[in-house]
This record gives structure tokens, C-alpha cells and sequence, in this order.
């Protein structure tokens, strides 16, 4: 067949992304020429600032090479601008006379710098800062001129100025406003970023208006004036007032602009065979000038470059950073300064001078609408997240200001601020990725999101710990080019469909297999992936228990051996012993079981019971037998443990019998499984022996009953459990905490941990759930119950079913 | 010359799953092969050990013509034994057919 063409025109980070999305989805499809008028091949934009302050080099900014063009099949041509496009031929035309015929013309033209209309505007030395040429120019410039004078004072004449200064000129930046960065900061964070900015050694000139520019006799600027008579020496003059949407092309063409090229949300233009991306884009009457909306178009654009038809673009959020190192600021949303207006809006405001830190945050109707940090910026990315989320805040105002404490507590440090650390310190403690690698993957690599950087650098990709960390550092390498990612994301990359989809979807049409769910809900692939299989299992079988088909082969090795696999590929086998009590039979029964077998280890583990380690796979299914005690699930997605103290039946402070409580709730919630591995802890008084503070679901005696509290959680981050309520009897205590675990059961997603979950519908939900809805938690806790009945012991059996064994049965030729 | 080994009726090797060949290499060592079948009934033999840190491929999950290993989460590609990018690592591959109902594999003599 023969294949349709797509032209790009502009080889920017817009169009070279979206060529990028359509690859991934679609290679085949397409014989792609991309134009564009720059002398180079795709490079990083938003890099240009790191090169002017000689942090990096013009190569290591370039993302795509010309060897990866010719990998990809896709023409390039560089140095080649397109003047002319002839809708009706399907045909583009270049200025050096070259042409390219298209069944589809993606536009990427990016902006082009705002040249003040003022006298002496095109004199030699009056700039924009837009390519690698204007950065060159800059650099050149300042080996020969001393006075350099950068109109406007926002983020792009900032980074500009900065990098002059490094190049050795004396520099002036020359501002309309009353402060510097206004559209990103309130005066306050303003005024200090100017201190800091001239403490590095820049000028600044603000409420000025540049009147005109004036030459010497070889036409270069020379002088520049202001409107009230003021003069100053120029010899470099760059222009930093903003950038306009570059659609003339467009526009010559007779597609529909209106301050930018007007598309629609699958980002098409009024010519249905043209889309266009990035800067040049008006999008419900927006132009984006920052990198991360540019990549969300670039995604929407390209699903419908491959016709799929799905994907819709509705418009960005957007943060921005500034790349000056040893600066720290951090904005988004609307934190215009609310005095005297009755609108609603709250302030919170942390302000210290002398330590250089001003944190704000704007609040509206319970939501974070605005925030401005300067000099600590570390948990910018959260408040953005829940911006972005429109999270509602009130269980978490009293503690808001202080940020998203222990990002991690373990595997780093200690640390938690990555600003704070050298290049050489360690990030991730599981794959010992250090600062500095990660920063330069992100630069050499040209990465943009958290998946990349964990893809690449492996930081952040086992435990998790360090993730907020990482992120941390992704956004003060990119500046305005990173977005975090939105939490409602997909399952994985077989569909589209997030986790809670999914769950409606299983539950509406009543899947009850995976081929099924996979088949119903359009999945891509012909069987999924290691990512979603297990999710879709463990969904069908929680939301229609008994009816749904357990696959073994999409559960994790673990749970279809009821095992746990160690390092060198042997196991684990961990009996259950019920609230960690048991009995010299049992133990003599696991030594015998332990010398028979040479187990390498027995160990007694931190949830009161013991594990024999180093089993060989084919010795699983005999020791089972041999042992004769129920299997401990220490391998599963579901209960593990219940550890308690010894209670008032021995300990002379104990006012409940923990013991048995935690022996009658390791019975009744046996065999279950869940999103992620659950721990319960009965302690017999507030001393909490049992540690249940740190458990998903913790219960402490007191005299006059019983306290529940919920998500806690003792791993990577340890996390204390809330309260949740107090209850009076035994059956109160079984019937709360399991209506809590089934109601977890039905609603997280996937490897969400208890804590995970309550974080993200917040403990007023979970309250409202068990508390004010006294039918609802009975019909859940009965849920719970019904889901479990029946269920079978599974090593007794594997035991029984001797057709079984041959999966734990190795074939010797 | 060519080794061709009966290894296990078809049947026993379960759908998007694997069973463990065990067997002597020419130094006569003990090596593991997996013997994987894919949904779509196609019969692979990989070496049982990942590239990264030694796995038990055939203890992972199976998905598409690959597997994930059991330990760290590579994939590993059945049809040639390669690391999914940006991992970067391949364990060897066997052939293998299936006759009369039986799967058979090639060892290397």
C-alpha cells in the first residue's frame, strides 16, 4: 500500500515531538518530510539559556540527530523555509525553490520574538533571543562589547541577562513594571529575586520605557534612551518583551487565524488535511509559549495523525521556573494580589526575609488556585499537583505551608530537598543513581517526564522512595518545560483507560474474564502487558467474586506459586501462624520440616511468625504437605499478617486481649485478597506493643472499648495511622475494619497501599463511608464476607490436586 | 550437526506460560532453558536467566512474544533473547518445533 504523506513544517520541539507520539503509535503509516528554516536538526529549546551562561554546549542541547531523521525514514531539510502553500495541489513550496507534495501539512512555526516598534529597532546589535543563532550572536557579542541592555524583565530577559553577565558584559535590564517577572511573581518575591539578581552583579532600570535606540556611524546601536530623557550606553541591545505566534505562512495560505492559527481540541485547522502544533497555535483563543502544553498537544495531535480519532487537547495549566542557577523561584495559577477584592480568595503567606524564603498560596472555595514560592521551591510540584487536581484542602491547611514533609525517609540521606544536594550524592538508594547523573540524562537525553527519567536512569523505579526527589530535579533542570504528571493516569500503555475506567467499565458490563475485559474495552494489545494483566485480574475477581476466572499465568510469580521468590530464583515459605501464636507441635513440625528439606535459613519475621528460606521450586509442594499448617499469604496481594501484643491475658497493663482479637481477624479475613499487601496489628493498650500506628489497619485496646485507626504504613515512608473511630465490642472492631478493607478493596487502584488511597479520596471520604453510613458499612462489611466464603487453603490444595504439580516439576533431557 | 531433543508433550506446557528444561551444556555444567508458549500457541526456548541479575525468566509473566522477569521487571523478548530498550542485555535462544504433539528443542552440541 502505498503510504500517505506528512509534511512538517518546523523542525522545533513542537512538531518534532508530535513526529515523535506518531512514531510510537503508528510508524508505518506515513512517508514523513519535515522543513525547517534553522541550520540545525531538532534541538532544545528551552536549553538555549544553559548554553548562553556556559552550562552547556549547542550539542548538548540537539534531541534528535540527523542519524536518527535517517533511522526513521523521514526526510529533513534544514535551512529551508517554507513561503508558500498551495491548499488546492496539496502542495508546499520552500524558499529555495524546493517543494513537497502532503495528504496531511502539520504546521509547527513556532513565535518569533516581539521587536519593540521604536526607532533604531533594526540596527546592528538590537536582538531577540529565540535560536541558537541569537545565543551565538550574544556569545560573540560579548568577546567584543562591554554594555549590554536587555528590554524586559521576564523570565526569557532574565535568563538572558543572567548569561550575558557570565559572558563577561555589564548588564542592564530594563523593565516597564514596577517588579521583575510580573506575570510569574507578587511584588514581595519580585523585589527579593531583583535583590538577589543584583547581588550576582545586574542592573536594573524599572518603570522605564525605551524610547529609541541610537547607532554609531557604522550603524550598531550605541545609546539607548528612555522616555524620560534617561541614556544609556548599549552596545548589544536584546529583546525580551514577549513572543507572538509566527502563523503568516498560515495565514497567507487562507487558513482561519486569529492571533495564532486556530484549532480546534484534536488540534486541526480549519483545512481538515492541516494540523498545527506548539507556539504558533491558538487554541480556544490561548497561545502557549511554554514547552509542557506544547507536548500535550503533541500527544492529542498525533493519535489523530494516526487515525485513531481519540484524544482530545483542552487546554494547560502551566508552571514556570527560572532556569538562573542559584535562583529558586516557582509559579502557578492566578496569585494576583487579592487586596481589597471580596472574591473569595484567601492568602496564605510565609515570609523570611533574611533567610530569602516567601512562600504564598491562593485559595479558593477549599481549593489551592495560585502559588508563588521564592527561594525554597521544593514543593512546588505538589502544590501544582493539587492545583492541577483541584484537591480540596482543608484536612491538610493547617500544615500546607510547610510542604510535603518527608519526601522520603530512607534510601537518601535523609534528604529532602534536591537543591540542597551536590551532584555526587545519592538519589536512589535501590539502584544507586547519584544527583548528578540523573540531572544529565535529562539534559544529554532530553528527557521531559518522571517515566522517562526512571526509564533511563533507573532512579526512582524500584521502591519509589525518591520519586518526589527526582521530580524535584526534573523541574528545576527544565524550568517551564516540566509538567507533572496528571494522577488519573493510564492503566498502562495497552489503553488509554485509567484505573478507575477500567473499574467502572468491569463492573457495568460485567467482565469476567480477562480476554473479555481486554476485548470489551479495546485494549491494543492481543494480551496485555506485565503491567496491566494483574490489575485487570485482581479487578475482576474483587468486583465479582466467585463468578469471575482467576488467571493464574497474570498474577505475579509470588501468588501463583504461593510463594515468595528470593534472588537467586529459590523461595520462601511462611505457614500462617494466627495472631502470631503458636505451639511446640507447630515448631517442632517446621524443624522437622526445616532438616528435611536443608532449608538454608529460618528466620522469625517482623510479622511474628517464621520463614524458611532458600527452598527449591520442585520442593514446594512436598514441604506444604509435611507441614500441614495453612499457608501465610506472605506472598500475597491481600492479608498478611495480624500482629499483636500479648494483651490482659498475661501483660499487667493490658486492658483487652489483643491476641484473640487478632487471632478471630486473621480468620475471618483469611484467603483475601487486595490491591496491595495488607497488615493488620492489635495492641492491648495505648503502650501499642503491636505497633499497630504503622499498620493499614491498627487497633488499640482501652478500657472502655476499642480505637481503629487506618492507613498507616511502616515501609519507604513511614506513615501514621489516623484515627478513624472507637468502637465498643469484638464484632464492632470485625465489622469496621472490614467494611474499611472491602470499601479499599472496590475502590483503590491497583498496588495502591491503604495509605495511597486515603491520600487520594482523604479520610472524610473514608469517614463518611464507615461512619455516617451505618447501612452502606454493614453492606460492605457483608461484601466482605461473601467474597471470602468458601475460599480454599491453597497449599493444602496443591497438596490435594496432583495435576497441579507439574508447574513446580522441572523437565531434565 | 544438529540435536534436536524431545522435551514434553505440547500440552504440558501451559498457555502464556513456561516450563524449566534442565540439561548438560558441552562442558557438561547443569544450564536451565524456558520453554515458553505464547496465547497464540507459538513454542520459544529461552535461556533462564536473565541478562540483568539472573532471574528465573521462566518463572515471569508472559505477554505478546515476551516476558517479564520475575525479579527486576526486564522484558525480555522471546523470539531473540534481547532486553527491551533502554535496557540493554540478551540471554541466548533456542529453536524449537513441535511434532506429533510433542515439543522439541535444539541444543547445541
Amino acid at each position: 500500500m502505498q503510504k500517505m504523506k506528512l509534511v512538517v513544517v518546523g523542525n522545533g520541539m513542537a512538531g518534532m515531538r508530535t513526529v515523535e507520539e506518531l512514531l510510537k503509535i503508528a510508524p508505518d503509516i506515513y512517508d514523513i518530510t519535515v522543513f525547517g528554516d534553522e541550520p540545525y536538526p531538532n534541538y532544545n529549546r528551552i536549553m538555549l539559556s544553559p548554553v548562553l551562561a556556559n552550562e552547556q554546549t549547542i550539542d548538548d542541547i540537539i534531541l534528535n540527530t540527523r542519524e536518527w531523521y535517517a533511522e526513521h525514514n523521514i526526510t529533513l531539510r534544514t535551512s529551508a523555509r517554507i513561503n508558500k502553500i498551495d491548499r488546492k495541489n496539496r502542495v508546499v513550496y520552500a524558499e529555495d525553490g524546493a517543494s513537497a507534495e502532503y495528504d496531511r501539512l502539520l504546521l509547527a512555526t513556532g513565535s518569533k520574538p516581539f521587536m519593540l516598534p521604536i526607532p533604531g529597532k533594526d540596527l546592528e546589535g538590537v536582538i531577540g533571543y529565540r535560536d541558537i543563532k541569537d545565543t551565538n550572536d550574544m556569545i560573540d557579542a560579548a568577546k567584543v562589547h562591554k554594555h549590554a541592555v536587555v528590554i524586559g524583565g521576564g523570565l526569557l530577559g532574565l535568563e538572558a541577562a543572567n548569561g550575558l553577565k557570565i559572558q563577561g558584559m555589564e548588564v542592564t535590564v530594563v523593565h516597564r513594571n514596577e517588579w521583575l517577572l510580573e506575570k510569574q511573581l507578587d511584588k514581595t518575591a519580585g523585589k527579593m529575586l531583583q535583590k538577589n539578581l543584583e547581588a550576582k552583579g545586574l542592573n536594573f532600570l524599572l518603570q522605564k520605557n525605551t524610547e529609541l535606540l541610537m547607532g554609531d556611524s557604522n550603524g550598531r546601536v550605541k545609546t539607548a534612551r528612555f522616555t524620560d530623557g534617561l541614556e544609556i550606553a548599549a552596545d548589544l541591545v536584546v529583546m525580551a518583551v514577549g513572543i507572538r505566534p509566527n502563523f503568516a505562512l498560515a495565514e497567507s495560505a487562507g487558513i482561519y487565524c486569529n492571533k495564532g492559527i486556530v484549532v480546534n481540541d484534536t488540534m486541526q485547522t480549519y483545512d481538515p488535511r492541516i494540523y498545527a502544533v506548539g507556539e504558533c497555535v491558538a487554541h480556544r483563543g490561548i497561545s502557549y509559549g511554554l514547552v509542557a502544553p506544547l507536548f500535550e498537544m503533541a500527544k492529542v495531535c498525533a493519535t489523530h495523525l494516526a487515525n485513531f480519532g481519540i484524544g482530545l487537547y483542552k487546554g494547560s495549566v502551566t508552571s514556570t521556573k527560572l532556569k538562573v542557577t542559584g535562583i529558586d523561584l516557582f509559579s502557578a495559577g492566578d496569585f494576583a494580589c487579592s487586596e481589597g477584592a471580596d472574591d473569595g480568595r484567601e492568602e496564605i503567606v510565609l515570609h523570611d526575609a533574611v533567610g530569602g524564603v516567601y512562600k504564598k498560596l491562593v485559595i479558593k472555595n477549599d481549593k489551592i488556585i495560585g502559588s508563588v514560592l521564592y527561594g525554597d521551591t521544593a514543593d512546588g510540584s505538589w502544590y501544582f499537583q493539587m492545583l492541577r487536581d483541584s484537591k480540596p484542602i482543608h484536612e491538610i491547611r493547617d500544615s500546607l505551608m510547610f510542604g510535603q514533609d518527608s519526601l522520603g525517609n530512607t534510601g537518601h540521606q535523609g534528604q529532602d530537598k534536591a537543591a540542597a544536594m551536590t551532584n555526587e550524592m545519592e538519589v536512589c538508594g535501590c539502584n544507586g543513581v547519584c544527583k548528578g547523573t540523573i540531572v544529565k540524562a535529562i539534559q544529554d537525553q532530553g528527557l521531559f517526564t518522571i517515566d522517562d527519567v526512571k526509564k533511563q536512569t533507573k532512579a526512582g523505579s524500584s521502591c519509589g522512595s525518591c520519586v518526589g526527589l527526582v521530580e524535584q530535579i526534573l523541574a528545576s533542570t527544565l524550568g517551564g518545560g516540566y509538567a507533572p504528571p496528571s494522577t488519573s493516569k493510564a492503566v498502562c500503555g495497552c489503553s488509554d483507560k485509567n484505573h478507575e475506567e477500567v473499574r467502572a467499565e468491569i463492573r457495568t458490563h460485567k467482565y469476567l474474564n480477562i480476554p473479555a475485559a481486554m476485548k470489551g474495552m479495546g485494549w491494543r494489545t492481543p494480551n496485555g502487558c506485565a503491567t496491566c494483566r494483574p490489575a485487570l485480574n485482581y479487578y475482576l475477581l474483587s468486583t465479582w467474586p466467585h463468578e469471575a476466572v482467576d488467571d493464574p499465568q497474570s498474577r505475579f510469580i509470588n501468588e501463583r506459586v504461593h510463594a515468595n521468590i528470593q534472588k537467586d530464583g529459590t523461595y520462601s515459605v511462611i505457614p500462617r501462624m494466627y495472631g502470631g501464636v503458636t505451639t511446640p507441635d507447630q515448631l517442632r513440625k517446621i524443624a522437622d520440616v526445616a532438616d528435611k528439606y536443608a532449608v538454608p535459613m529460618v528466620k522469625v519475621t517482623g510479622g511474628q511468625r517464621i520463614d524458611l528460606l532458600g527452598v527449591k521450586k520442585e520442593d514446594l509442594v512436598g514441604m506444604w504437605k509435611d507441614l500441614d499448617m495453612p499457608s501465610g499469604y506472605a506472598y500475597a496481594k491481600g492479608i498478611r499478617t495480624v500482629k499483636t501484643c500479648v494483651g490482659s491475658e498475661f501483660c499487667r497493663f493490658g486492658t483487652q486481649n489483643s491476641t484473640q482479637m487478632g487471632i478471630d481477624i486473621e480468620k475471618a479475613f483469611d484467603h483475601m485478597w487486595a490491591p496491595h499487601k495488607v497488615k493488620f496489628a492489635v495492641s492491648g493498650c495505648p503502650r501499642n506493643c503491636a505497633e499497630s500506628g504503622i499498620k493499614d489497619v491498627g487497633i488499640i485496646g482501652v478500657d472502655s472499648g476499642w480505637e481503629i485507626y487506618v492507613g498507616g504504613n511502616g515501609g519507604i515512608k513511614t506513615e501514621a495511622a489516623q484515627f478513624l473511630c472507637k468502637v465498643k465490642s469484638h464484632d464492632e472492631v470485625l465489622e469496621y475494619s472490614g467494611a474499611f478493607i472491602q470499601i479499599y478493596r472496590e475502590e483503590a487502584r491497583y498496588l495502591d497501599r491503604t495509605v495511597h488511597w486515603i491520600e487520594r479520596v482523604g479520610l472524610e471520604y473514608v469517614k463518611q463511608r464507615i461512619l455516617e453510613d451505618s447501612e452502606g458499612r454493614k453492606a460492605a462489611y457483608e461484601r466482605l464476607l461473601y467474597a471470602l466464603q468458601g475460599a480454599v487453603e491453597p497449599w493444602g490444595e496443591r497438596v490435594q490436586n496432583r495435576e497441579n504439580h507439574k508447574e513446580f516439576e522441572t523437565i531434565t533431557v | 550437526m544438529s540435536n534436536w531433543v524431545k522435551v514434553a508433550p505440547f500440552a504440558d506446557i501451559p498457555k502464556l506460560g513456561a516450563r524449566v528444561v534442565r540439561t548438560k551444556n558441552k562442558e557438561n555444567a547443569d544450564i536451565e532453558i524456558g520453554v515458553f508458549r505464547t496465547e497464540d500457541d507459538r513454542i520459544f526456548a529461552i535461556n533462564n536467566t536473565c541478562p540483568h541479575k539472573g532471574g528465573p525468566l521462566s518463572q515471569g509473566i508472559v505477554y505478546g512474544d515476551k516476558v517479564a522477569c520475575p525479579l527486576h521487571s526486564w522484558k525480555i523478548s522471546l523470539i531473540d533473547g534481547k532486553a527491551e530498550e533502554p535496557d540493554v542485555g540478551e540471554t541466548a535462544c533456542f529453536k524449537t518445533k513441535v511434532e506429533n504433539g510433542f515439543v522439541y528443542l535444539e541444543l547445541k552440541d
